[in-house]
């Protein structure tokens, strides 16, 4: 299972600060480069692939636009963790292929510590920043949120387009 | 059978089925899909192509071009022209450019009706919930699963009854009633569950009136902001050309329906403003009294409509605003505009000190940049998220129509109550 670096922020982030109106009419690599500026500068430069983003409640409030979305999917991350999403950004996420993790004690999970996910057993075991060789046993381990098994699927074929994409091609075929 | 939500009898009809039950996941016939400039054209046709698919039922499809008109700049221009290309294209029957947010133009173009399952291309799509109609929001992407297969999953949710007793006062909103709801339970409060408002209060408002409440249940979070069709949702229908044979027996929770029940008292409310930075730092607006503002906007689907525009007027008759305040009004629709040309409403903010500008979303979304400079706003609108209106220096001020009437004729948040006491003849 792949170790992910956990980056903290905090409740009740907008899309708004995700991805901010000013920059909307631009490209997603554009916008990307401002996510979450008004909340956290320079934050958006330091994520690398593969990376989570592990939150207070309330994640992604506000409004439907998915680049909210897509501007993490952008910057390699791949998932955001936090007790409570906003319902629209949740299916957001899966139809971009983000996993949204609903963790009752995301909280306690300590900045720049590693994360296995199951999405199986509906676990997160957390690791100590320098354990990143799976030598060391996890420090933590936290139950979340069982994921529907057809949303899983949705994230790990990358979103809903390339799934539509393949039933359609799969229709015509037969 | 067992017993019912209207939100479970939503779904139940659009799956096909006599009952659903609260967490079952299906899969629904979509009624109608709306989007805009920004969430559809722009990004549906080349997911479209790509996947090489046709949409499922033009006649299902509305397209509203409300997000960068007027276009301001090259960039607007582009994504304009892509939506008007597409829609002439596939000669799309259901367009409306330039003529005001799709949230109010949905209802007032006819297409909306009690029991209908619709979705919309924006968050503030819960405002169909007003008609009856279970309306929610999706992203792009979503929309474009929609558009190719004309189904959509849902999970039932859970419903909580807002119930309001007694009457509204004098110069105290919908837009009050739901900033007092958003400021008890919180931006994500409702965790996208059903909303349903009910009670003698949420009986006695107008269609508009309704539409704030549905319109704001997005800043709790809900999924849905449900009313029960009754005599004043036939009414609107009746005027706006629908003639529709709604059973109102059937469209209401079941007496006995699981739901969780929330009771506030409407005559006892008053005027409420939410401070900056989110919809949910909600005070009572004497906490707030003095605070100095430069400008006061009246704009957007969830503050500009015509009941709106005539309870700013309400305030503002006779009187000029404070010279240090600019004081914007962005109808919600033309129509509302026209409405409010006929009536007078409209010379009697110009008259005030009101400029006018285009009947599009305007500085709500921030997409325009529009509030640049500005340092305290205070604003018909549904969001004040640092950074929405434009620039991440400026403070927004949520309040009704008559609050912020109030707020530009003093200069700095006002209790309208006392404005109106002494508009009185």
């Amino acid at each position: 299972m792949n170790r992910h670096r956990v980056w903290r922020v905090g409740a009740n982030i907008d899309t708004d600060a995700l991805a901010p109106g000013a920059y909307m009419k631009q490209d997603l690599s554009v916008l990307a480069a401002h996510t979450l500026e008004s909340r956290y500068p320079g934050l958006a430069a330091q994520l690398a692939p593969g990376d989570v983003l592990v939150a207070g409640p309330g994640f992604g409030i506000g409004s439907s636009r998915e680049q909210a979305v897509g501007v993490l999917v952008q910057l390699g991350v791949k998932a955001v963790i936090a007790p409570t999403f906003s319902g629209l950004y949740f299916r957001n996420a899966f139809n971009l292929g983000l996993l949204a993790i609903v963790c009752p004690q995301a909280e306690s999970i300590p900045e720049g510590s590693h994360i296995e996910i199951d999405t199986r057993r509906s676990r997160l075991h957390v690791y100590d920043a320098k354990a990143t060789d799976g030598s060391i046993d996890a420090v933590d381990s936290y139950a979340c949120q069982a994921i529907p098994p057809f949303l899983v699927e949705m994230a790990a074929a990358g979103g809903l387009l390339p799934q539509l994409q393949r039933k359609l091609a799969t229709a015509r075929q037969a | 059978m067992a017993p019912q939500t209207l939100a479970q009898k939503l779904i139940a009809r659009a799956c096909g089925r006599q009952h659903v039950a609260v967490d079952e996941i299906v899969t629904c016939a979509v009624d109608l899909a709306m989007f805009h400039d920004s969430s559809g054209p722009r990004r549906l046709k080349p997911m479209l192509e790509k996947i090489g698919a046709q949409i499922w039922d033009k006649s299902k499809v509305v397209l509203v071009m409300d997000h960068y008109v007027p276009e301001e700049d090259d960039d607007s221009r582009k994504i304009l022209k892509i939506a008007r290309d597409w829609a002439a294209e596939q000669q799309l029957p259901n367009v409306y450019d330039s003529i005001g947010i799709c949230h109010v133009v949905l209802p007032q173009q006819g297409h909306l009706r009690p029991g209908m399952f619709c979705v919309g291309g924006d968050s503030h799509s819960p405002t169909g919930g007003a008609f009856g109609a279970y309306m929610f929001g999706i992203g792009s992407t979503e929309m474009l699963g929609v558009v190719v297969t004309g189904e959509i999953w849902v999970k039932t949710p859970p419903t909580t009854a807002m119930d309001w007793s007694g009457r509204l006062p004098a110069g105290v909103t919908a837009k009050d009633m739901m900033l007092h709801m958003i400021g008890q339970y919180g931006t994500n409060g409702a965790n996208y569950g059903a909303v349903e408002y009910t009670g003698e209060a949420v009986k006695a408002l107008s269609m508009q009136e309704r539409m704030t409440l549905s319109n704001m249940s997005a800043e709790m979070g809900a999924q849905v902001g449900l009313i029960a069709p009754d005599q004043t949702t036939i009414d609107y229908l009746k005027s706006v050309g629908v003639q529709a044979d709604v059973d109102l027996e059937h469209w209401r929770t079941d007496e006995d329906a699981r739901r969780e029940v929330r009771s506030f008292d409407a005559a006892a409310l008053s005027p409420m403003v939410a401070a900056p930075h989110s919809p949910d730092n909600v005070h009572a607006v004497d906490a707030l009294h003095g605070t100095p503002v430069q400008l006061a906007y009246i704009g957007a689907c969830t503050g500009a409509k015509l009941a709106d525009l005539r309870a700013a007027a309400s305030v503002l008759k006779g009187q000029r605003i404070d010279p240090h305040v600019q004081l914007m009004v962005a109808p919600a629709t033309l129509r509302d505009q026209q409405d409010a040309e006929a009536d007078g409403t409209l010379q009697i903010l110009q008259d005030a000190g009101a400029q006018l500008f285009a009947t599009s979303c305007g500085a709500c979304s921030g997409y325009g940049n529009a509030l640049k400079g500005a340092a305290n706003v205070v604003s018909t609108t549904a969001r004040n998220f640092r950074g929405r209106m434009g620039s991440a220096d400026t403070q927004v001020y949520l309040a009704s129509p008559y609050t912020v009437a109030a707020s530009a004729l003093t200069g700095h948040i006002t209790d309208p109550r006392i404005a109106l006491a002494e508009a009185k003849p």
